[in-house]
């Protein structure tokens, strides 16, 4: 993974010290944006708390268990995780500063990713013409929106990819380039874990 | 194309606000043609709104902050009159739903919109200037997060005119800010405005954290670290760690309202203590985020004007770190009478018993600062210590509140209501005017007045203590917050000598815009020519008054916790230096106001359901944000020879003050 951690030495003199502090080595960006992270952690964890909550509030209306198709979630789990893996080749390749196969992998990257968020958008369609949309019942206004708000990242993401295969063709993997990058793959993988949560506390726990 | 927007969301049968509005809309159109008539239009735009000056932004937080003080104050004063009148047979003048509305904004205008740009601003001026940096790490993000903070100011003084405002208190409890019972779109304002700030608020909390863990001068451990530094940290962390969680709570709120969901609501399975517990984890660490700061500013006040290092200052880092902790431990306490049992109840109420344990340890330290000190009583120090003894007081009537049984007596009274005034006025609202005068001439190079300073202080601690005394007794006699009439005659007396404290409060504030005018009027008089005119102790004293853009020439060694002090006594201080070199500074950008204005048309289209016109605000702050990543041109340099000039301007001035 191409995320650099060197921390910022404490230099003895004035000017060594002076450089460091002008010349950001991307370790400040890369540290924010891992807050950044954790804030959004807590998005999802306000999200999570809610849907744990009102779980069982399915108002006489369905349940996961009658709702969720697991060999579908499991297909749409592989296209994530398999997403993160291409991505994690992409950034090998910035590594190796191979401009052309980071591209390359991040299309890749790109297409798991808007599959992922086809089949999504296919299954919410699916459970809406059903008459199990989010208006049924609090249980699957936490679902939607849970699963929903993972969704909306995941898009944002694919925006994200976009606009960086088009700067590292621009560009270059030069400096800021590769920190982005570096902050996108965080995010990326983020997502991923985030979907773990999401598919073990929503999909498996309601759907047995 | 303009959804629910017609003509008749204009208020025009509501004298009051319609009188407000032509107010508003004269003046507002005097200030434009001033600044047009005196050509300061690209002054504005390369000076204030493109700058990423820390110091700038910090002055515009503040600036908005005094903004919406006005209109927060002005609400205040509407409901005492009203609680004033309203007895028995007489109705007041304000009509229920009008009154709703005034006591919603009054609390979140004072939350969002004065105490938060008011901290958020010291910190920008401040933080940066005692670490030795010559900037935040995210200069752009920083001029972002303050505009989205005024959009949402913006988005509040709209919905006056255009719809109406939340009527639902100021954290918008559930199920009454459910479409069911707030079909308006007031309670949508409520929500966009505080998302668009919330982000904003966010963003300046990430960061400060990186700003304060990473761009320390060489050699400032974090034991050395000034404690006003250490409070910006720990609020900070708090912001980050507290304000997403009201991102989601709101936004669940807003589902329900935009898509029919059932999160909060009474039928179909919502549960609207869900709610209530979310907008509270968020909302207790936020009054600790309200107060930290303050509690550093009167740390830095305090031991200056003792002439004193600060008692305690290991003790002052670690009382901060645990109210940092525990304030994550005591949300239920703002609904005991929720009934989750008594052992659920015990264990919240010692937590925020607890809670008060080092806070009092702070206290103790600031008295022991002052103990054999040599004290001067400038403005910043009358703060201080009206802040002492109003605090203990706020701080006392809340430890009473922590006990569950207690709680369910006074739960939702006027005990409350003074109780969090207590705390808030003289916690928060103290310490930022503390800071105010006591930084005013780091950024601008001359003093504020000291005999407005000194009335302004005296109006508000009087007026404090007037108008919230009879609510402490109010509370204890039965009566509840947000009455708009009440029956009962023996009350009114105690509203009657509130109303005279409000207004008091208002002389008070009077006092600051009178100081102000009276300051720059006299600013000659007043220049700081040394960049230190208190003789005070931590770095933002070595540079000069105001501080030139780039903070500092050379970029401070630290080898103490009070290092101007301690090259005061070595005699270290103020030393030109031999030579200079180019200094890397960020140019300015217009992208975070564009991404603002975007932000507002955003908002303003999702309130009133304005589906295009949403996407395009949303496209707009999208594409503005992309654009500005493909600007590679974001930073240059400040020649040497340029730093040389600005430095010996500074040394010849120097060299004229008489001191030191």
């Amino acid at each position: 993974m191409n995320i650099s951690f060197s921390p910022i030495s404490l230099a003895a003199n004035e000017s060594s010290a002076a450089v460091h502090h002008e010349h950001d080595d991307g370790s400040k960006t890369v540290l924010g944006f891992w807050i950044y992270l954790m804030s959004d952690c807590l998005i999802f964890a306000s999200l999570f708390a809610t849907f744990g909550v009102l779980a069982d509030s399915v108002a006489g209306g369905p349940s996961g268990k009658e709702l969720f198709d697991l060999p579908y979630v499991a297909v749409e789990t592989l296209l994530l995780l398999g997403s993160s893996f291409t991505f994690g080749l992409a950034a090998l390749n910035v590594q190796a500063g191979n401009r052309d196969k980071v591209i390359g992998w991040l299309a890749v990257t790109f297409v798991l990713g808007a599959a992922f968020i086809a089949m999504e958008v296919h299954e919410f369609a699916h459970l809406i013409a059903e008459g199990a949309g989010p208006n049924r019942s609090a249980f699957l206004s936490a679902y939607f929106t849970l699963v929903g708000t993972h969704g909306l990242h995941v898009t944002a993401g694919l925006l994200w990819l976009a606009v960086m295969m088009h700067q590292t063709l621009r560009f270059g993997l030069d400096d800021v380039v590769q920190c982005r990058l570096a902050c996108l793959s965080l995010f990326w993988h983020f997502l991923d874990l985030v979907w773990i949560c999401v598919f073990t506390f929503v999909y498996l726990q309601g759907g047995f | 194309m303009l959804g629910k927007l017609s003509l008749d969301a204009i208020p025009l049968h509501e004298p009051i606000i319609m009188g407000t509005g032509v107010v508003v809309v004269i003046g507002g159109f005097a200030v434009l043609a001033l600044i047009t008539y005196f050509r300061q239009w690209g002054y504005l735009w390369s000076e204030w709104i493109t700058s990423v000056d820390h110091k700038k932004i910090g002055v515009m937080y503040f600036g908005l902050g005094l903004v919406m003080l006005l209109r927060g104050f002005a609400d205040a004063i509407m409901m005492r009159t009203q609680q004033a009148m309203a007895a028995n047979d007489a109705a007041g003048y304000l009509p229920p739903h009008h009154y709703d509305q005034i006591f919603t904004a009054h609390g979140v205008i004072m939350i969002f919109f004065v105490a938060t740009p008011f901290l958020l601003g010291l910190m920008n001026v401040v933080v940066p200037l005692q670490i030795g940096a010559r900037d935040v790490a995210y200069p752009f993000l920083n001029s972002l997060g303050f505009w989205l903070s005024a959009v949402g100011a913006a988005l509040v003084m709209v919905s006056m005119w255009v719809g109406d405002f939340a009527a639902v208190g100021w954290v918008a409890y559930p199920p009454l800010s459910e479409l069911g019972y707030s079909p308006t779109v007031g309670v949508d304002y409520y929500i966009w405005s505080l998302q668009v700030s919330g982000i904003g608020t966010t963003l300046a909390g990430i960061n400060f954290i990186v700003t304060i863990l990473r761009m320390r001068a060489p050699s400032m451990n974090v034991m050395k670290m000034p404690v006003f530094v250490w409070t910006s940290l720990i609020t900070n962390i708090l912001i980050v760690g507290i304000f997403p969680v009201l991102t989601a709570t709101l936004a669940m709120l807003t589902v329900d309202r935009y898509f029919d969901m059932h999160f909060f609501t009474n039928e179909l399975g919502g549960n609207a203590m869900m709610y209530i517990n979310l907008i509270w984890i968020w909302g207790h660490p936020e009054v600790y985020v309200l107060v930290l700061p303050a509690f550093g500013v009167f740390s830095e006040v305090i031991a200056t004007f003792s002439g004193k290092p600060l008692f305690g200052y290991n003790s002052m880092v670690y009382a901060t770190c645990s109210i940092g902790v525990l304030s994550f431990l005591v949300w239920l306490h703002h609904f005991f009478t929720m009934g989750s049992g008594a052992n659920v109840n015990a264990f919240f109420g010692i937590m925020t018993t607890i809670i008060s344990i080092p806070t009092g340890v702070k206290l103790f330290n600031w008295l022991f600062t002052m103990y054999r000190g040599r004290i001067r009583f400038h403005s910043a120090t009358l703060w201080t210590i009206g802040f002492m003894v109003t605090f203990a007081v706020g701080g006392m009537s809340g430890v009473l509140l922590a006990v569950p049984g207690a709680d369910f007596v006074l739960h939702n009274s006027l005990f409350l209501v003074a109780h969090f005034h207590n705390v808030i006025i003289g916690g928060t609202v103290y310490g930022m005017l503390a800071g105010m005068n006591f930084w005013f001439p780091k950024v601008f190079g001359f003093k504020l007045n000291e005999f407005w300073g000194k009335v302004s202080f005296w109006c508000w601690l009087v007026g404090y203590w007037l108008a919230f005394t009879p609510l402490y007794i109010l509370g204890f006699k039965g009566m509840t917050r947000r009455m708009n009439h009440y029956d009962m005659p023996d009350w009114q007396p105690y509203l009657l000598i509130a109303l005279v404290g409000a207004v008091i409060i208002g002389a008070g504030i009077l006092a600051i815009l009178i100081q102000l005018r009276v300051s720059i009027r006299d600013r000659e008089k007043n220049r700081d020519l040394t960049g230190d005119p208190w003789n005070a102790r931590s770095l933002e004293w070595s540079t000069a008054s105001p501080a030139p853009f780039y903070n500092f020439a050379h970029i401070p060694h630290i080898t103490s916790l009070e290092q101007h002090w301690e090259d005061k006594e070595l005699g270290r201080a103020w030393r030109p230096a031999s030579r200079y070199e180019d200094i890397h500074m960020p140019k300015n950008t217009s992208a975070g106001f564009v991404i603002a204005v975007f932000s507002f048309i955003l908002c303003f289209a999702l309130v009133w359901h304005m589906w295009a016109i949403a996407a395009i605000g949303l496209l707009g702050m999208v594409g503005t944000f992309i654009a500005r990543t493909y600007d590679r041109n974001t930073d240059y340099y400040v020649p040497a020879a340029e730093v040389a000039r600005i430095e010996r301007e500074r040394h010849a001035l120097l060299a004229k003050a008489s001191y030191p």
